[in-house]
């Protein structure tokens, strides 16, 4: 079943696009220390907003550009001509541990101590913006996948239950999604911030967004799964499970259920955009990750200063395009995974 | 013949009506009005009304899809509608159900042989998959179908296939007793035939009998060994199916009858 789904989504063009992206963007993600050159918090003070370095080919190496700093003020670089480092190929660097676990310093590309390698410039404290943008990507990718797990958990079990039993758990459980989609997201958002932050300790902001998101999230899924059980549960093909004695629960889950997949994946697909754009407004707004750890809309949140759209510090807004590519691709890979469930879509041949 | 394999007694079954703020009680839909029914083993009992006399109900009441108002169901001496939970589940395996819309009636999530092979989990878990398997091939073919469907979802199917496939899936309990809901009735007239014939070839191969529910007398005269007239909830005549078709004694039977379209 789940490799016929995925075999019919990888032949469709937008299907394959998007997971192709996906699959680069979740690796870039989990091998973020490996293929930066340096560490996230690693500052340099006389280099704060230095341009993208170029990368040039000298005597047989790639080698990175090296600049002069010509007006502190306006944060003037120029390129030194004929001036360059050559990358050195799996080195060893700041010691770091891949995946959280295994205690590694050996890295993609990097540059010797005393010359900075910027690929994508460095912000206010001198600190590699593309470093920072890999590092974020774990934590602005995984806020929605969790989310959204969550999400569809809670929203399939609530919406499921609340529609196939009826009655008071019926009632019980609208009222509490109406209550909840009553309230303006964003007081409610704050609110559950101020209220749940004294219980999480402070390195454990991460989790705390997550469940203020899925809190907010799930009511909308269950009451649309609630509303697909209702229909589907008078559908002649439910009767007959009945008739031939089926239990409930299998019913539930073997018939009702799985009927409702096809929306609830589309639904969470399309839905993992929103708790990265979730995270993002609120570590711009300074109430999600904290400094020094980095994630996409932590790093556009330090990017409002008037001072770099004056001075076109254009690289500081990448996360900005991560951010717009990511949800680009899920919103594709959603839609080619619509067609792909669903049995009546598949494409002709085995 | 012998004592009747289902015997329905003064079965009332009426939904209440509720309006206002308070949901009060303002009236009653009678869909079932002390009807009284008997059908032999291995005979067909028509039932025959227009929409909304009440014919779906009956049938529902029968499978316990529907609790009645009062009265009772005997089925082989046995009261069917005081029980509950397992206590059903025996009957389960001997009454079954054909239904109307061959497009709803089958999970459009699952295989053919996933649907047909889940009665036999649930009324003969001890048998292996294997024979599972082969017992699926052996029912598509009882109602003419290639065995290899097992493999396909209920969408690459015709109204028809379906049809036979929802059939397969009634007579996967080895059921005494089937009630086929208007089986035809969402069928296009050559396929009607078709599946009206596939019906009595197997009541006969397999000693069965039928609650035949229709609207259209033409098909029920064609099937019934007698038939019922219900109009509105009531039982308004009951007779042989050639007693019914030339000397109908209710106007509203002559009414049914005279609707039928014919070629003088």
């Amino acid at each position: 079943m789940v490799a016929d789904i995925l075999r019919s989504l990888l032949r469709r063009p937008a299907g394959l696009i998007s997971a192709t992206l996906l699959v680069l963007l979740y690796g870039m993600a989990l091998f973020a220390p490996f293929l930066s050159p340096t560490t996230p918090s690693a500052q340099n003070l006389d280099r704060t907003y230095h341009p993208p370095t170029a990368l040039v080919w000298q005597d047989g190496h790639l080698s990175v550009q090296l600049y002069q700093l010509v007006d502190p003020s306006t944060a003037a670089y120029q390129p030194l001509p004929e001036r360059s480092v050559p990358l050195r190929w799996f080195s060893e660097g700041p010691s770091y541990k891949l995946f959280g676990l295994f205690p590694a310093h050996r890295h993609l590309f990097t540059v010797p101590d005393s010359h900075p390698i910027y690929l994508l410039g460095s912000d206010a404290t001198g600190r590699d913006v593309f470093t920072r943008l890999l590092y974020g990507a774990g934590i602005s990718l995984s806020i929605g996948l969790i989310g959204v797990f969550l999400t569809s958990l809670l929203g399939l079990t609530i919406g499921g239950l609340a529609g196939y039993l009826g009655g008071w758990p019926d009632s019980l459980a609208m009222r509490l999604t109406e209550f909840l989609m009553a309230v303006p997201g964003l007081y409610l958002l704050l609110a559950l911030r101020a209220a749940l932050s004294s219980r999480f300790p402070s390195d454990a902001t991460f989790l705390l967004i997550v469940v203020i998101l899925s809190a907010l999230g799930w009511a909308g899924t269950a009451r649309v799964v609630r509303g697909l059980v209702l229909s589907l549960r008078e559908r002649p093909f439910i009767l007959a499970a009945n008739i031939i004695g089926q239990r409930p629960w299998t019913i539930l889950f073997r018939h009702l259920l799985p009927n409702t997949f096809s929306y609830l994946i589309v639904a969470a697909t399309l839905s993992v955009p929103g708790y990265i754009l979730g995270e993002a407004a609120l570590s711009f707004l300074g109430l999600g990750i904290q400094e020094p750890a980095s994630s996409w809309g932590l790093m556009l949140g330090q990017a409002q200063d008037i001072k770099i759209f004056m001075l076109n510090f254009w690289w500081l807004l990448t996360p900005g395009a991560a951010i717009i590519l990511t949800v680009i691709a899920f919103n594709l890979l959603g839609d080619a995974l619509r067609d792909a469930v669903d049995p009546r879509f598949r494409l002709p041949g085995k | 013949m012998s004592s009747p394999l289902l015997e329905v007694r003064h079965l009332s079954v009426h939904f209440p009506l509720r309006s206002g703020l308070l949901q009060r009680q303002t009236g009653v839909v009678k869909a079932l009005d002390n009807v009284s029914l008997t059908v032999e083993k291995g005979s067909t009992l028509g039932l025959v009304g227009e929409s909304g006399s009440g014919k779906t109900t009956l049938g529902r009441v029968i499978v316990r899809l529907v609790n009645p108002t009062s009265g009772s169901v005997h089925y082989a001496g046995q009261e069917l509608t005081s029980l509950h939970g397992s206590e059903l589940r025996p009957f389960r395996k001997k009454i079954q159900m054909v239904f109307q819309d061959p497009y709803n009636s089958l999970n459009p999530r699952l295989r053919i042989g996933t649907i047909l092979a889940e009665p036999l989990e649930i009324h003969f878990p001890s048998i292996s998959t294997a024979d599972r398997t082969e017992r699926v091939a052996e029912l598509l073919q009882l109602v003419g179908l290639d065995p290899t469907f097992a493999r396909r979802f209920p969408h690459e199917f015709s109204g028809g296939q379906r049809q036979r496939i929802g059939i397969a899936r009634a007579l996967a309990v080895e059921p005494e007793f089937i009630i086929c809901d208007e089986p035809v009735s969402a069928l296009d007239v050559s396929v009607q035939a078709q599946i009206v014939n596939l019906l009595m070839d197997l009541q006969e191969k397999l000693n069965l009998t039928y609650l035949f529910i229709a609207h259209d007398l033409a098909v029920v005269e064609h099937v019934s060994d007698q038939i019922a007239v219900l109009e509105h909830g009531k039982l308004v005549e009951e007779g042989s199916s050639e007693q019914i078709t030339t000397h109908p004694s209710h106007p509203y039977t002559q009414r049914l009858l005279a609707s039928i379209p014919s070629l003088d």
